[in-house]
């Protein structure tokens, strides 16, 4: 498969910290438009290569191209968020002593030089996309709350939120249902769907019943590499896959 | 126009600070100069210049809050840009005492014919003239902090790393400046002062000037710090202080809104430099110490970090009780500064202002509970200084 033809696409990645090999020669191809589910047990490399597709963390060796023409690898954080691809953390992130509303506003894509920011005044489109992000993430009765004063499933959704904002090509969701209640996981599911349709999304997560809701092809990872990929079904029956994740 | 221009760049509370700094700046030269001196609202000139110190100090404490309290960027360097202005303004009052000197020299100032020196070095041409004196102080400390942050922030030196390199870069600076060979007056410093802008530097009057140039210059970056915080600038600040690696992946460069915010903050500090000399009438190293720019951190936590206007009241405060301690109880002074820093970080974490804000936070809850017993504010309001309404914007 050539690089062209893929939005996300990693061949023969490495990457070792004080010799542990936390990446080993993995290949992963994302098509557009495509939605992903990672799954693997702890230590798997699934966090350390978001650090790599987000230029957090330079690999020793190997292949990391996006929409097909720009090598992540001689990128900073701040370039390729502008290239398109938004993260989501783990532990929600958000900025607590900032209220909903400027959380979405630092978030809205556009000129990010300190200079404009300066002088930065709110135009009448931003209002209203930001009008329509805090209606999708269920959070328009609380413009005005301190993030800080949230729940926790509501800074996972706010969070989610400026991602929306960011506008990416490519979304990357570390854990997004980690101490969600069920009802609140089918919501993110759903949320997670639609954002699907119209960019591609990546999405790391421990809990099997969700991937089960996603939908979506799955690739497990072991020990920095892929050990299985294909339907949720198809993972779920390999033998190795039962015998270093979903146990026996 | 011009005040709703205003409001929308300042909140009440800055808005406030900038009043009366406005008007201590004409009414304490009135008082000063236009009252007889039996009169109980007579302000004596040695009052003035102490004031005027103090609100030179104010200013510090306002560019280190600019830094520290919005862009959590602990800086225990300060001193060292303050000293800077402080030296170009120096340079300048030199000039002006051309033959007046001891030795008499028409160009080099005394420290240099003391130490046999024929010609003027080239660091100190352009000084005899204000305006390019007056760049200086902008400039050497801008450049200074230009170069050391762009070096700082983008190998990403962060938290107590930081601090502690801001420190050395003051011992630095303390260490060369008190060599006689650097060309700054070694260990005696600039001193000796006659005139300004023509002006007798002694005179009650030039001191009422310089006194209100000083608060007019701290109303002034009163209003460009709520400038810049209110901006959608500042909300990034917060955001790197707050969460700096989500800023990154949101696509901001962190490391070059540090280095504006953190340059600007240098050139207040210098410029708060530039009002101190002429007002204390000498500049030498020591004000390089590393221990002055840790009693600028202190003035700040004492006011309230990243308030803009607290640091104002923290440095005022802690220097009356400087003045105050050292003249009535000398020995016990740094025992005094210690336990108040204790005390501040212990019990009041944002400071007298964070303590106003809250005593004010609680007696608005129990009004609303009074009103209505059932409903709650919604808004736990703690960080009273960032979440005000922000309609205007």
């Amino acid at each position: 498969m050539k690089a062209q033809d893929t939005l996300l696409y990693l061949d023969g990645v490495s990457v070792s910290f004080d010799g542990f090999r936390a990446i080993n020669n993995l290949s992963l191809v994302l098509q557009a438009g495509e939605m992903r589910a990672i799954i693997g047990p702890n230590g798997a490399g699934k966090t350390t290569m978001m650090d790599i597709i987000t230029g957090k963390t330079r690999p020793d060796c190997g292949e990391v191209n996006f929409n097909g023409e720009v090598d992540l690898t001689k990128h900073d954080e701040a370039e390729i968020a502008l290239l398109g691809i938004g993260r989501k953390f783990q532990k929600p992130t958000v900025f607590e002593s900032h209220t909903v509303e400027d959380n979405l506003v630092l978030a809205l894509s556009g000129p990010r030089s300190a200079f404009s920011a300066l002088f930065h005044r709110q135009s009448a489109n931003e209002a209203e996309r930001i009008e329509d992000i805090l209606y999708t993430i269920r959070l328009n009765g609380k413009r005005d709350w301190l993030a800080a004063n949230l729940s926790h499933g509501q800074k996972q959704w706010l969070e989610i939120g400026m991602l929306l904002a960011q506008d990416p090509k490519l979304l990357l969701v570390d854990e997004p249902v980690a101490g969600m209640t069920d009802a609140e996981t089918a919501e993110t599911a759903k949320l997670l769907r639609e954002i699907a349709k119209t960019r591609s999304v990546l999405v790391v997560e421990h809990d099997m019943h969700f991937v089960r809701e996603l939908d979506v092809k799955v690739t497990c990872l072991h020990e920095g590499s892929v050990l299985a990929e294909g339907s949720l079904d198809f993972v779920s029956n390999d033998q190795r896959v039962i015998e270093v994740y979903l146990g026996r | 126009m011009i005040t709703q221009w205003f409001f929308t760049h300042v909140d009440r509370r800055g808005g406030v600070a900038i009043a009366l700094l406005v008007a201590i700046a004409f009414l304490v030269p009135l008082s000063n100069l236009l009252l007889p001196e039996s009169s109980p609202l007579h302000i004596p000139t040695y009052l003035v210049s102490l004031i005027g110190k103090y609100l030179t100090y104010a200013l510090l404490a306002v560019a280190l809050d600019l830094v520290w309290g919005f862009c959590g960027i602990l800086s225990l360097g300060h001193g060292a840009f303050f000293a800077l202005g402080g030296y170009a303004m120096g340079m300048y009052l030199m000039r002006q005492i051309g033959p007046r000197g001891v030795y008499a020299d028409p160009v080099l100032p005394d420290f240099m014919v003391f130490l046999n020196w024929k010609e003027l070095p080239w660091f100190w041409y352009g000084f005899d003239n204000f305006w390019f004196a007056a760049l200086m102080v902008v400039l050497v400390p801008g450049v200074l902090a230009f170069g050391f942050g762009w070096l700082a922030f983008r190998s990403r030196v962060t938290g107590v790393y930081l601090s502690i390199i801001t420190q050395a870069l003051t011992y630095a600076l303390l260490l060369a400046f008190f060599r006689n060979d650097m060309g700054f007056g070694g260990n005696n410093g600039l001193t000796d002062f006659k005139d300004i802008l023509g002006f007798n530097v002694q005179a009650g009057s030039t001191r009422s000037i310089l006194f209100a140039a000083t608060a007019l210059f701290l109303a002034l970056a009163v209003f460009v710090s709520s400038f810049i915080i209110r901006s959608k600038l500042g909300k990034v600040l917060v955001g790197v202080r707050d969460a700096e690696n989500r800023m990154r992946f949101l696509g901001y460069r962190v490391d070059r809104y540090k280095l504006f915010v953190w340059t600007i903050s240098a050139m207040m500090a210098g410029i708060a430099g530039a009002l101190y000399v002429p007002q204390v009438g000498i500049i030498n190293p020591s004000e390089f110490e590393p221990a002055n720019s840790i009693e600028a951190v202190i003035w700040v936590a004492v006011g309230g970090r990243g308030t803009i206007v607290g640091p104002i009241i923290g440095a005022v405060l802690v220097n009356f009780g400087k003045t105050y301690f050292t003249a009535a109880f000398p020995e016990i002074w740094l025992f005094a500064l210690g336990a108040l820093f204790i005390v501040v970080t212990l019990f009041l974490p944002k400071g007298i202002l964070g303590l106003y804000g809250s005593w004010r936070t609680r007696l608005a809850d129990r009004a609303a509970q009074k009103r209505d017993s059932t409903s709650q504010s919604p808004v736990a309001n703690e960080n009273v200084q960032l979440t005000e309404p922000q309609a205007a914007e």
